[in-house]
């Protein structure tokens, strides 16, 4: 086990940083003592740093970087199934399965995270209302809980249940056994069309994503008038080997992983480098590029599925000041206040990129899990837009009295008192963490922050 | 914890019946803040202020703490510490003094540069020393503008405000890096109620504005804060005055 370093830590957001002693077990023997003399400022397991905002940080305290813990343990080529420790990230398993015939059965929108973190934010893919959520493929997984011990996690139990979407709280995941999904190639064949209006995308996703596994629109929030909520609409699911062309190369290694990349932002960048013209522009373009309605186009995984793993560090155009997630959910029979929300965001011009619209399905036991049937938006902005704070507690309200909820994973700055109405069995959570962890061993400053 | 925005949860003030301070808390509680606590000399001036602020909804305690009393600070403000984490404290208590009597009697003068200036050196290093072992927080100390170049009309105040802004400036680099940031605010005058007509300078500000800048200057992460912001190009104009020039300038500031 490296020596522990006092380090400042921040999530994907880059906003409020805070010091803990930085420690990478590379063993479960590390990770057990780690947990066992982290301190009266207790611990909290890390993966790679992608929840934007606090929960995996623990200022003055002990984080857990479980990146040590990465080996990939058995793979079941015929049934689909995986066991790895849970520091391995999307993207080794990819590499690793995706020649195999076997993907990933939830793929966010980076690769570069944990199969830990997705336990521990139970994230979600394009595919939600087909699939479900990422726990809903964990067979089962090993807990290293507070009082040191190790144990094994099956289905249908209320750890299980705490412990997906738990964000950490109920200890220490160092092993995964997952469920994938099997593909014939490595591409992905997508139809894309554009949306005039909001409406016309909510038309256009509820008529037609039954014929989709994969479905997601961006979202151009700075478009008003009657372009508000304009947006491009990239459906589809993996090509079968029969639509790739034949005597091609790709046709002979239907199965290869490929991936582009660009080189990274400098560490330190210019402030203000987006403003409402310059993200407009983009937002412009972008829009006048995508084809009005193209079908079938062969792209790669890395294209179709985590356009922004091609430039590393992208966070870091935000400036120092970081930037702010943004991500709600509202059920089916709330469109109103969806149409709501992006007109006021509209109104209000915040420089956002295009923002992620998805439809999710049935939700999964996890107690803490983020997703319900509805429609889920995500957006990122500049944390120094003025009044933004306000602006969004407002949003809140919005969400909190349509029964709908903002994600943990993409949470820095909620108000703590709109989290029991948001996640109706946090009570559950909080009593048994109090009977599994009584003295408070896993603890995050989201956790702090929110009183999870 | 602080929020992305670097609003704080939980709140010390050192000078409790500070007008700028109390400005802040309003601001704050407003916001995230939901606990405060209030420390200074015993007073139904800090009694006053801790039901303003509770009327406002916050949880408010007061705590005695003389800023003369270097010694006692270690207990007073560890009584707070360990109560739970704050995540921010404001340094707040100074005074002003009376230079013309001050110059006069030489103990009345020390005790402005305890106050202000030993005083906030002792609190200053008990907070840090807190805020670091928690490993978040933020240090806001009340500096002046007249700490940047002493005049002749306020060199005792102006002197004690300089070694306060020059310990505040080393402690922030001294922390650099361990989750705790510290933040210098230079005012120019405050008056309370001064609308922007009745200013008898353009650099005169209220508590208002002061605690609207505070608040800026936590989203930002700022080591330095001047209200109103012009005071920085004016002062660093001013600084390179030369004395004689300088010594006539009228006292605007
Ligand atoms: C560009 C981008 C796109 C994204 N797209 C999506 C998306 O489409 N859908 C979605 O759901 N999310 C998305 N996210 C969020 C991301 O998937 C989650 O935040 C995920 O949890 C990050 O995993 P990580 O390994 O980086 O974990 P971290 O960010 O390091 O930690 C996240 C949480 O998981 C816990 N955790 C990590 N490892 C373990 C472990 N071994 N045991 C117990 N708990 C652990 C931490 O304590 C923390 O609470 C995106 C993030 C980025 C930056
Ligand atoms: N007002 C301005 O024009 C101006 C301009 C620039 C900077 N500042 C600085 O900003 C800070 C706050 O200013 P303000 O106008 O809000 O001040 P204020 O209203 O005059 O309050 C001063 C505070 O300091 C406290 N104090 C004084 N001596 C103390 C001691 N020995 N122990 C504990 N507390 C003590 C006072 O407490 P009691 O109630 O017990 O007296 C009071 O709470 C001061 O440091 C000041 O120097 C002020």
């Amino acid at each position: 086990m490296s020596a522990p370093r006092t380090v400042p830590v921040t999530g994907w957001g880059r906003t409020a940083p805070t010091a803990a002693r930085l420690i990478r077990p590379r063993s479960y023997e590390e990770a057990v003592a780690a947990v066992r003399q982290c301190g009266v400022r207790g611990g909290i397991a890390r993966g790679l740093g992608r929840a934007y905002g606090d929960a995996a940080q623990n200022a003055g305290g002990a984080v857990l970087d479980m990146t040590g813990l990465d080996r990939i343990h058995a793979i079941d080529a015929d049934d689909g199934t995986v066991l790895c420790d849970a520091g391995v990230s999307l993207h080794r398993l990819t590499e690793v399965l995706l020649p195999l015939g076997w993907f990933v059965p939830v793929a966010p929108g980076t690769r570069q995270v944990t199969v830990g973190g997705a336990v521990g934010a139970d994230i979600h893919g394009r595919n939600h209302r087909v699939s479900g959520s990422f726990s809903r493929h964990v067979l089962s997984f090993e807990l290293l809980t507070a009082d040191g011990g190790i144990h094994n996690v099956t289905r249908g139990t209320p750890l299980f249940d705490a412990t997906c979407g738990g964000m950490g709280l109920t200890g220490v995941i160092l092993t995964v056994t997952l469920r994938l999904q099997p593909v014939q190639t490595s591409l992905m064949s997508v139809d894309t069309e554009r949306a005039g209006d909001l409406d016309d995308l909510m038309a256009r996703l509820t008529a037609t994503d039954h014929r989709y596994r994969y479905s997601v629109a961006w979202i151009d929030l700075l478009a008003r008038g009657a372009a508000l909520g304009r947006a491009v609409l990239t459906r589809g699911d993996h090509a079968t080997l029969d639509a790739l062309p034949e005597g091609t190369h790709t046709r002979r290694h239907p199965l290869a992983l490929r991936v582009s990349r660009l080189p990274a932002p400098p560490p330190v960048l210019p402030e203000g480098l987006l403003t409402r013209r310059t993200v407009g522009w983009f937002n412009e373009l972008w829009y006048r590029k995508a084809p009005r309605a193209r079908t079938g186009e062969l792209q790669r995984i890395s294209a179709f599925f985590h356009p922004l793993d091609r430039v590393p560090h992208w966070n870091r155009v935000y400036g120092r000041g970081g930037l702010v997630p943004y991500q709600f959910v509202v059920g089916e029979g709330r469109e109103d206040t969806l149409r709501r929300i992006v007109g006021r965001i509209a109104q209000r011009r915040c420089p956002s990129f295009p923002a992620v619209l998805k439809r999710f399905g049935e939700g999964d036991p996890g107690w803490l899990s983020f997703p319900v049937p509805g429609w889920t938006l995500a957006l990122d902005v500049p944390a120094g837009l003025p009044g933004l704070g306000r602006f969004l507690d407002e949003l809140d309200e919005e969400v909190a009295t349509a029964g709908g909820r903002v994600y943990l994973a993409r949470d820095s700055r909620l108000r703590p008192d709109l989290l029991a109405a948001m996640y109706p069995r946090l009570d559950e959570f909080r009593q048994l963490r109090a009977q599994l962890d009584p003295r408070g061993v896993f603890v995050s400053d989201l956790a702090r922050r929110l009183a999870l | 914890m602080k929020d992305a925005f670097g609003l704080p949860q939980s709140l010390l003030v050192l000078g409790g019946t500070s007008r700028i301070a109390l400005a802040t808390a309003r601001r704050l509680v407003a916001r995230r803040t939901r606990t405060v606590w209030l420390a200074g000399r015993p007073s139904p001036a800090l009694d006053r202020a801790a039901g303003e602020l509770r009327a406002l909804g916050a949880d408010v305690r007061t705590v005695d703490f003389d800023a003369l009393d270097a010694d006692s600070h270690e207990t007073a403000l560890g009584k707070v510490f360990a109560e739970g984490d704050i995540d921010m404290v404001l340094l707040a208590f100074g005074v002003l003094g009376d230079q013309a009597h001050d110059e006069r009697e030489p103990s009345a003068a020390v005790r402005v540069a305890q106050t202000n200036y030993t005083g906030a050196v002792a609190a200053g290093l008990v907070s840090a020393q807190a805020l670091q072992a928690q490993g978040h927080g933020s240090l806001v100390v009340l500096s002046s503008v007249a700490g940047e170049r002493a005049r002749r009309g306020d060199f005792i105040y102006g002197s004690s405000k300089a070694g306060l802004d020059a310990f505040a400036q080393g402690l922030g680099d001294a922390l650099h890096g361990t989750g705790v940031h510290v933040t210098v605010v230079r005012p120019g005058p405050v008056r309370a109620g001064t609308a922007a007509g009745g200013r008898r300078t353009p650099w005169e500000c209220t508590p208002e504005e002061v605690a609207a800048a505070i608040e800026l200057g936590l989203r930002r992460r700022a080591e330095t804060v001047w209200v109103p912001g012009a005071l920085r190009v004016v002062m660093s104009v001013l600084r390179h005055v030369p004395r004689g020039m300088f010594r006539r300038l009228p006292l605007l500031l």
